[in-house]
């Protein structure tokens, strides 16, 4: 049993408990697994509407008469591409071109941005943000007084709607837009990281506990249930989504890790960008690829990856994928494998099993297109 | 199932002794802390197991767990309906998901693990 006493606690802390959440350990912050099962609560957000604390989240403000050359230079995407109101997935990598962090960019305007990090990477992003900011832009880092409730499933709009009044039926993919919620105002986004139709909520800590208990209130009836980290796991996982630690870490590229779609080679300089070009004319030695495994053992993040006799790579993320009924997982291997139909084995606890590469991501994406 | 009449270890297996032969599986408290079972390494038949050695692997989404030998004895039966339905053990830890049957090598042995009040009293303090 894990200690959690000495863990960070977000503002839905003694909800989790009273909903009987089995607490662990998320990136130092004490979080539900799951409360009754990840299973359950996986195709839950499948087939209706699951409501998930991601108060864990860091939330940094970037806001300046400089800001967007500063976030321009600073961060791998091309901000052009994002208009206001608008958000866009990017990498921050230091001067050698290894992720430090993927981060989210909320675009206010060309002088305010809002970014969302990974929990475990607060720290170290502010602090390479900060190495490169100009004076006249300012950097706040907002996680503490920021909770974060996400909404995932085809039935979100439906219950924002239900429980909330407030309609998102227009606010597309990947924008966001601001409502009342008691005296606080509440950002809201179209997003999430399950592969469904969602919405995740950034309010202030108070205005958390307003918006859980509704939803859980509601609940059932309205189609609605708490899901915990867990299923959170592998919902990203078979939606194809990368997961910072696992797919890409401080060792790796985004270029290595697949994201190379993030990474903006014309938009002129940016940090990291001679070492990412170089890598990207000799193409990058390894590459994150799905597998599928013939058995339903898991393959877990480390376990080598072998073609033949010969270790080709190590798994980055593995489980048993309840929408897919069948193991599953991403790996990272030598790219002149990577190719899809390709046989592997991959060794779990001592016994070899064969394993598919396989196209991802392993069930339809089914985010709202407009 | 009398789980008065089973015996248990540290570990949340549990030990069903008839003369030499111990079934055992693993508790409600521990099949709730794995939770959502998916893939169920079974022992070989006819393995030599000492008391306390890894015999097998459970795995959940969560993670995998390893599960100990209550007692030294001889694998001579394993759950076959688990290759298929590993799930077993989450609906019926006692009866339908039993994991693995030893002929033992010292049946007092078994009778020396814990009863289920000792086994209710440390369950919740000791890990997995």
């Amino acid at each position: 049993m894990q200690e959690t006493a000495s863990l960070k606690r977000t503002p839905l802390y003694d909800r989790h408990v009273a909903l009987g959440g089995k607490i662990v350990d998320f990136a130092g912050w004490a979080l539900p697994v799951y409360y009754k099962s990840i299973i359950e609560e996986h195709l839950w957000v499948r087939e209706s509407c699951g409501i998930f604390d991601v108060s864990h989240l860091g939330e940094i403000r970037v806001q300046g008469p400089g800001a967007e050359r500063f976030l321009q230079l600073r961060l791998t995407q091309d901000l052009r591409k994002v208009s206001d109101g608008r958000m866009i997935y990017s990498l921050l990598c230091d001067e050698k071109g290894r992720t430090l962090d993927d981060i989210l960019v909320y675009r206010e305007s060309a002088e305010s941005y809002y970014l969302v990090v990974n929990a475990s990477n607060i720290a170290r992003d502010y602090e390479a943000l900060r190495r490169y900011c100009p004076d006249e832009v300012t950097l706040t880092d907002q996680s503490d007084s920021t909770a974060c409730v996400a909404v995932q499933g085809p039935r979100s709009e439906e219950a924002v709607r239900r429980v909330l009044g407030i309609e998102l039926k227009d606010l597309p993919y990947y924008a966001y837009t601001a409502a009342k919620i008691g005296g606080d105002t509440a950002w809201i986004s179209r997003s999430g990281y399950t592969g469904e139709d969602g919405f995740e909520f950034f309010v202030k800590p108070q205005t958390a506990l307003t918006v859980w208990d509704k939803f859980v209130t509601a609940g059932e009836r309205e189609g609605i249930k708490p899901c915990g980290l867990g299923a959170r796991n592998t919902l990203r996982l078979e939606a194809g989504n990368p997961l910072y630690g696992h797919e890409m870490d401080e060792t790796t590229t985004p270029l290595e890790a697949g994201l190379g779609f993030a990474v903006s080679f014309d938009k002129g300089a940016f940090v990291g960008r001679d070492i990412l070009s170089l890598q990207k004319e000799e193409g990058p030695r390894r590459k994150i690829v799905g597998f599928r495994l013939a058995d339903r053992s898991v393959a877990r993040d480390g376990y080598p990856v072998f073609a033949g006799e010969r270790k080709v790579g190590k798994v980055t993320s593995g489980s048993f994928a309840p929408s897919v009924g069948a193991s599953i997982g991403m790996a990272s291997i030598e790219s002149s494998l990577a190719v899809v139909g390709k046989a592997l084995e991959i060794e779990i606890h001592g016994r070899r099993v064969a394993a598919e590469i396989v196209k991802r991501p392993f069930v339809p994406l089914r985010h709202k297109r407009s | 199932m009398d789980l008065h009449k089973l015996r248990y270890t540290e570990t949340h297996e549990w030990v069903d002794l008839n003369g030499k032969t111990a079934r055992v599986g693993i508790t409600d408290h521990a099949q709730k802390e794995i939770s959502d079972v998916v893939f169920i390494e079974l022992p070989k038949a006819g393995r030599a197991l000492k008391a306390k050695e890894s015999a097998m692997v459970v795995e959940s989404v969560k993670a995998a767990f390893d599960i100990y030998a209550p007692v030294a004895g001889k694998v001579t039966r394993v759950n076959e309906d688990l290759r298929s339905k590993p799930e077993l053990v989450n609906q019926s830890p006692y009866e339908k998901g039993w994991l693995f049957e030893l002929e033992v090598d010292d049946p007092a042995q078994a009778q020396g693990l814990l009863t289920l009040e000792q086994y209710d009293g440390v369950k919740d303090k000791v890990g997995h």
